[in-house]
């Protein structure tokens, strides 16, 4: 999953770092196969190079020594505006067959949970050119309509974001789930383009919550390769981000 | 120091007993992560104020610990949480339960909270973004109105200002009539100042005011804004600040484990707030052990900057 979220970053890229899972994919992509590129963290830091220890939060101080940039949120927030934004990285409690993003109001057992909410994750989804959403692979997660839209994918469907006034450049890109990858057909809505290794498409198919268009080219997700590996292990030593 | 140019010192109790009754609109957390005002706030807590209205992007655990105390009657923020652990289970059992008592969340982003501020701090009743268009927080938050722009053909969200009644902020130095100097990531520091209308500075360390004026692009709160300025070491823990001390991780988690339940959280508040009169009390309970293994143990001094003519 990390390896995957690493590979959506592209070198020389500028990417919007959210917590957890994607502070480890970014320092996987930087030591990997995307050196030049640049992390952003709404905190008001931006970084060329990888933190040299695990994050717990993006204001751990060790994310904040030799930085780019320290200052203000806005500072960095305005980048995402103004379209520089390549490429922002959300976590989601739940996502839809469109892509929108709920991370206000969960559901457990038919019972309404109060979620920490947006965060920068609506700011992400709104403003950057590519959105990718990393979230456990079930049918509570993967769901036909979110209960609520805390960031906007693609709505009803293609056309949707412009009628909202959403940038023109933007939107999600890919859903990198623990089972496998979705991505988005032109009428905007999310269909299975690989599965992990080891994992059969049934599987995907009987753990998401609608009935999931597969790629006529589905793909198998490519084995994280040493070099990711060996970063994984050096970021996060104890596994506290990264299960296995 | 003299009594002449050290009026707006004073301890965090009277800081608190002064410039923040029950019923005041409070920032918190301004710098996300780094430097959040947990001695403020648990002062807030001792003192028993009610119907406070909580502002800040992220919380981390500050934001439910107050919601928890009931302190709070409404929440404008982007994410109210444990940063690191996960939930928040104050905040859930407050809008879920009414446990300890309803609040009312206005839910914002990082960049509207932000924009909120700025245009307090710039003086305009609003600011315009593209975020939450087609979101639901858009629908439900009566701070966020869709507008056609005067100037061209798109739809934009117009961001209502924010001029809360008291920020505190957390800085690393101050001198004693407040231009304080704060360094790192600072989220929304620099606008809360300049939004609000009194600023409460809890500082590391009180300085000369000649060593605040060596450096005035580092003054990013002049002290005409600030009404109160406490020194109060050791103030952000278990946050860090760049320089002085690391994140108490540990601190976060066992936070997230003893306060599942009500019952776990009272014994929480009464071990960690209720029953520790000053700061210096708290720090003892923290242990020095615990405290030695987040000091700096690597300074990283930047290059002086000249001022010279």
């Amino acid at each position: 999953m990390v390896a995957a979220a690493a590979r959506e970053i592209r070198d020389s890229e500028l990417v919007f770092v959210g917590m957890r899972l994607p502070m480890i994919a970014f320092g996987v992509a930087k030591r990997t196969h995307a050196p030049h590129a640049t992390g952003l963290f709404e905190s008001g830091v931006i970084r060329e190079t990888p933190a040299p220890e695990l994050l717990y939060t993006m204001g751990d101080p060790s994310n904040l020594r030799k930085a780019t940039y320290c200052g203000d949120m806005l500072y960095v927030m305005t980048l995402l505006q103004q379209g520089r934004v390549n490429v922002g990285f959300l976590g989601a409690a739940e996502v839809d067959r469109f892509g929108n993003l709920n991370t206000t109001w969960g559901n457990r057992n038919g019972q309404q949970i109060r979620l920490p909410g947006s965060g920068g994750a609506c700011d992400i989804a709104s403003l950057a050119q590519r959105t990718v959403v990393l979230l456990e692979h079930s049918r509570q997660r993967l769901v036909p309509r979110v209960g609520h839209i805390t960031s906007p994918g693609n709505g009803t469907g293609n056309g949707w974001r412009r009628e909202q006034g959403l940038p023109l450049r933007s939107g999600p890109s890919a859903v990198i789930t623990t089972l496998g990858v979705l991505r988005f057909g032109d009428d905007g809505e999310a269909y299975l383009a690989s599965v992990h290794p080891g994992v059969s498409v049934e599987e995907v198919l009987s753990n998401t919550g609608w009935t999931l268009r597969v790629a006529e080219d589905l793909a198998t997700t490519p084995e994280p390769n040493p070099a990711e590996l060996a970063a994984i292990r050096e970021i996060d030593p104890q596994h506290f981000w990264t299960k296995s | 120091m003299t009594e002449a140019w050290a009026p707006k010192l004073a301890s965090m109790q009277q800081a608190i007993a002064e410039h923040v009754p029950s019923g005041s609109m409070v920032v918190l957390g301004a710098q996300l992560e780094q430097m959040i005002p947990f001695a403020a706030g648990h002062e807030i807590m001792r003192q028993g104020r009610r119907d406070l209205t909580l502002v800040g992007p992220i919380s981390d655990i500050l934001f439910d610990q107050m919601i928890g105390a009931g302190c709070v009657s409404r929440v404008m923020a982007a994410w109210v949480g444990n940063a690191s652990a996960g939930m928040g289970y104050c905040f859930r059992r407050a809008v879920e339960k009414r446990v300890p008592r309803a609040i009312e969340t206005v839910d914002h982003t990082n960049l509207t909270l932000a924009l909120a501020l700025h245009a307090g701090a710039m003086g305009v009743p609003f600011m315009p973004t593209y975020t939450t268009l087609g979101s639901d927080l858009l629908k439900r938050n009566g701070n966020l109105r869709e507008f056609a722009s005067p100037v061209n053909e798109e739809r934009l969200v117009a961001v209502r200002a924010l001029r809360p009644d008291v920020a505190i902020l957390n800085v690393q130095r101050a001198d004693a009539a407040g231009n304080a100097h704060l360094w790192g990531s600072l989220g929304v520091a620099v606008d809360a100042a300049r939004a609000s209308r009194k600023v409460i500075v809890i500082a590391e360390e009180i300085v000369a005011p000649e060593i605040i004026a060596s450096d005035p692009n580092r003054t990013l709160i002049p002290g005409f804004l600030v009404a109160a300025v406490v020194h109060e070491p050791g103030g952000a823990h278990p946050a860090p600040v760049q320089g002085y001390y690391g994140r108490d991780h540990a601190f976060f988690h066992d936070y997230h484990e003893q306060t599942r339940e009500v019952e776990g959280f009272e014994r929480w508040l009464k071990h960690w707030v209720t029953e520790v009169p000053s700061r210096e009390f708290y720090l003892k309970r923290v242990g020095e052990a615990r405290l030695e293994s987040l000091r700096v143990r690597d300074h990283a001094l930047s290059a002086p900057a000249d001022f010279g003519f």
